[in-house]
């Protein structure tokens, strides 16, 4: 039975890939900064069929708590099988042009608190010997484009981090897993017109799974993203600054 | 969170559709909606009632879909409590393995314990579990003005008894506590008879809701003059032994991936249909059924509404009270013999004489029956014209869950509480259905 840490657990990604592993009678620590919410997740994984479930708060942007809390979920799972890191804030472009305030708050959000909490988990999984480090980027770090450049240069830094965490980790046998989802119809982006380049949270959660048991590295979801992407980091930036993305 | 887009939405008939705005909650501690001015709202399960009563054309719906999460499963005592978006097939995903069942299972699991609720559903076991309200013991309704109402038989009863069957009027159920049945196991035993005519049919039904816990029949609708009425009976238990195939997982594989242009379903094809399925029946067959195979056969093919192509169809389902049954039955099925329309299914099913707890419940005792039409327009209607009649003749009703046409004047003819239940209509709430049914003659 997997031993699971899932930061940010009140995602919607999250919580339904939280389902898939309790399906698989996993052991769950879920850490957010909402009580009542994380509580009822907590509640609903453990009829889903997770062996233990707990749970804390936590702000990941108060990086001094990070460790306190590492140790204490280390203590009550035993060991860290899978950790994923899911939490992020896609704020509005426009406002963050306007604000440093802003801005800094949504490049720690997305990008320092992330490095913050993988600075101390690679410790701890490579000292197992064993385990994943996943963590939700976003296709929108690939290239940077004036509608969520903010937000696409945390992703980016969280990305460029994580290939360069994972040829450390690779020799310890960790597996680091960089998640992409494109479009996801979650609450971050309830305010976006959808159509039908748009996924469901379930079908990204079983994804990451599918992706966790393969031992991938990268992972586009749904996998059209991938070359995609391709495509678009190939336009030569004399093009496409003159885009309209 | 931002909310409000516009969206097309359509119910499971296909017929009634129309732009709506869309809202919906992240969790069942959230306040209700913030709404324009004059903006009306309509709870929203998952779409599987017929006609408009879960729609609010050029208003908004609350896709209550979003609120899944069990919250209590207690595994002695059978109770569950979870959110009011979780479906009954994802209930019986937790619950079966452990030894229990809801008490009430429609002919789909993919409703949504709200959208029970508001329809007050009922099973085919209606004659002993009576409909589903009888066994939700609590909920919680959020309504507009923020107030949040404990209800249950002993507290809020008036809003219980108004919010089952209520329509998603009343305002939002955030979760519902239930109280399960036992079963020895997923199996089911299950035993059906050929049916000579239509008397031959009751009187069998009659008799096997006596003896056994789940009954319903078949009516091949294609039958004509003395035939009329002839079906296919079925009855079942719960059971002590063990089916062999367990198709759990290979069930609910196949799927309609697109609305053909024109209905596949059609008279030569019902025709043909109606008549094999009787002929190939014999005279009496008993079965093994894993209880997903027999509560939701229709389950096997998703999206199988989209068979009826993009103009949709219509389910006409009535109750005729249990006095005088058997004519009013007999008139229903005669007149629709007589006309040009086929049904391409017919169900029909005696309800026990338990009391539906919901001011405007569907359920009492009585003679159901349901048909699917293919849409055809006028022609149709003045047919549905002819049945209206004699229901109302017989003192029955329709059901609203079905229903995307039934008259004003039967309406208030087979809910006579309508008036009572008006008041406990939540100021921001209300649908196309309701417009329609409650607009002055
Ligand atoms: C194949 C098939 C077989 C069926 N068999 C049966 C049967 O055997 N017996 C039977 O009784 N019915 C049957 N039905 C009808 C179906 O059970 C009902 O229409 C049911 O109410 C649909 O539930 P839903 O979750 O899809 O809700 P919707 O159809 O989306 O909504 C139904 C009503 O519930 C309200 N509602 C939804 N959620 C809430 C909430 N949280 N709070 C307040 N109000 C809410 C809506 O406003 C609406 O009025 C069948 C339907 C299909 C497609
Ligand atoms: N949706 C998409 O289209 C999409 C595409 C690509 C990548 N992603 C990424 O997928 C991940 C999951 O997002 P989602 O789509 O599932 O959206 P979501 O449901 O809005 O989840 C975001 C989560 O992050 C949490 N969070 C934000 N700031 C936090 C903080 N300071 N401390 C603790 N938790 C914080 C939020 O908690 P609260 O609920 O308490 O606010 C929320 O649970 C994110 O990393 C996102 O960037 C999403």
């Amino acid at each position: 039975m997997k031993k699971v840490l899932i930061i940010g657990a009140t995602s919607a990604i999250a919580e339904e890939t939280a389902r898939l592993f309790a399906q698989r009678l996993a052991s769950l620590y879920l850490v957010a900064r909402n009580e009542r919410r994380v509580a009822a997740i907590a509640s609903d994984l453990g009829i889903r069929g997770a062996t233990q479930v707990a749970y804390e708060t936590l702000d990941v942007n108060d990086f001094a708590s990070h460790a306190a809390m590492l140790d204490r979920a280390t203590e009550a799972l035993g060991k860290l099988d899978v950790v994923l890191i899911a939490h992020g804030t896609l704020d509005n472009q426009r406002a963050c042009e306007e604000s440093v305030d802003l801005t800094m708050r949504a490049l720690s959000t997305n990008a320092l608190s992330v490095i913050a909490l993988c600075t101390q988990i690679a410790p701890r999984l490579s000292a197992q010997g064993s385990g994943t480090l996943a963590v939700i980027s976003s296709v929108a770090g690939d290239r940077g484009k004036r509608s969520n450049y903010v937000y696409g240069s945390a992703k980016a830094l969280v990305s460029t981090y994580l290939s360069g965490l994972r040829q450390r980790l690779y020799s310890a046998g960790v597996q680091v897993l960089t998640i992409k989802p494109g479009l996801v119809d979650t609450p971050m982006t309830a305010s976006f017109p959808k159509g039908p380049l748009w996924s469901t949270p379930r079908r990204v959660a079983a994804g990451i799974l599918r992706a966790i048991d393969k031992k991938r590295d990268v992972a586009y979801l749904p996998r059209a993203w991938g070359p995609a992407m391709w495509f678009i980091r190939l336009i030569p930036e004399k093009v496409f600054k003159r885009l309209e993305l | 969170m931002p909310q409000g887009q516009t969206r097309l939405v359509r119910s499971w008939g296909n017929v009634a559709r129309g732009e709506h705005s869309v809202y919906s909650l992240g969790s069942r501690f959230d306040e209700f909606p913030r709404l324009p001015a004059q903006t009306s709202i309509l709870p929203f399960g998952n779409g599987r009632s017929y006609g408009d009563s879960c729609l609010n054309v050029g208003g908004a719906l609350l896709d209550m879909r979003s609120l899944d999460r069990f919250i209590q499963f207690d595994a002695r005592h059978g109770t569950l409590r979870c959110e009011a978006g979780v479906q009954l097939g994802e209930i019986l995903r937790i619950v079966a393995p452990a030894g229990w069942l809801p008490c009430v299972l429609p002919g789909t699991q993919y409703v949504t314990v709200g959208g029970a609720i508001a329809n007050d559903v009922h099973g085919k076991n209606h004659h002993r579990a009576g409909s589903f309200g009888c066994h939700v013991t609590q909920f919680e309704l959020l309504r507009s003005n923020g107030e949040r109402l404990l209800c249950s038989p002993q507290m809020n009863p008036d809003w219980f008894a108004a919010t089952i069957g209520g329509l998603g009027l009343t305002g939002v159920v955030t979760w519902a506590e239930l109280q399960l049945t036992r079963v020895s196991g997923p199996w089911m035993s299950v035993e059906s008879v050929r049916c000579r005519d239509l008397s031959e049919l009751l009187e069998m039904s009659r008799a096997a809701s006596q003896e056994h816990a789940y009954t319903v029949a078949w009516v091949d609708c294609a039958a004509r003059r003395k035939r009329i009425g002839r079906g296919i009976l079925q009855w079942a238990d719960s059971a002590d032994e063990v089916g062999e195939t367990p198709p759990a997982d290979r069930w609910c594989r196949l799927a309609v991936p697109f609305t053909p242009p024109i209905s596949l379903l059609n008279s030569a094809t019902m025709h043909v249909f109606n008549a094999l399925h009787y002929r190939r029946h014999g005279g009496r067959v008993r079965s093994m059924q894993h209880y997903r195979q027999f509560f939701f056969p229709l389950d096997g093919i998703r999206h199988w509404n989209r068979l009826y192509g993009p103009r949709g169809f219509y389910q006409y389902q009535c109750v005729v009270p249990a006095d005088g049954a058997d004519a009013s039955i007999r008139r229903l099925l005669r007149a629709i013999a007589a006309s040009s329309e086929d049904s391409c299914l017919a169900v029909l099913k005696y309800f026990g004489d338990s009391v539906s707890p919901g001011l405007l419940s569907f359920p009492r005792c009585g003679v159901t029956l349901a048909l699917d039409f293919p849409n055809r327009g006028a022609r149709l209607e003045s047919l549905f014209a002819r049945l209206d009649a004699i229901v109302a003749d017989a003192g029955g009703c329709l059901y609203p869950a079905k229903d995307a046409r039934m008259p004003p004047s039967l309406f208030r003819a087979g809910f006579p509480q309508c008036e009572t239940f008006s008041r406990f209509i939540d100021a921001r709430c209300s649908s196309s259905f309701w417009r329609r049914v409650m607009a002055e003659a």
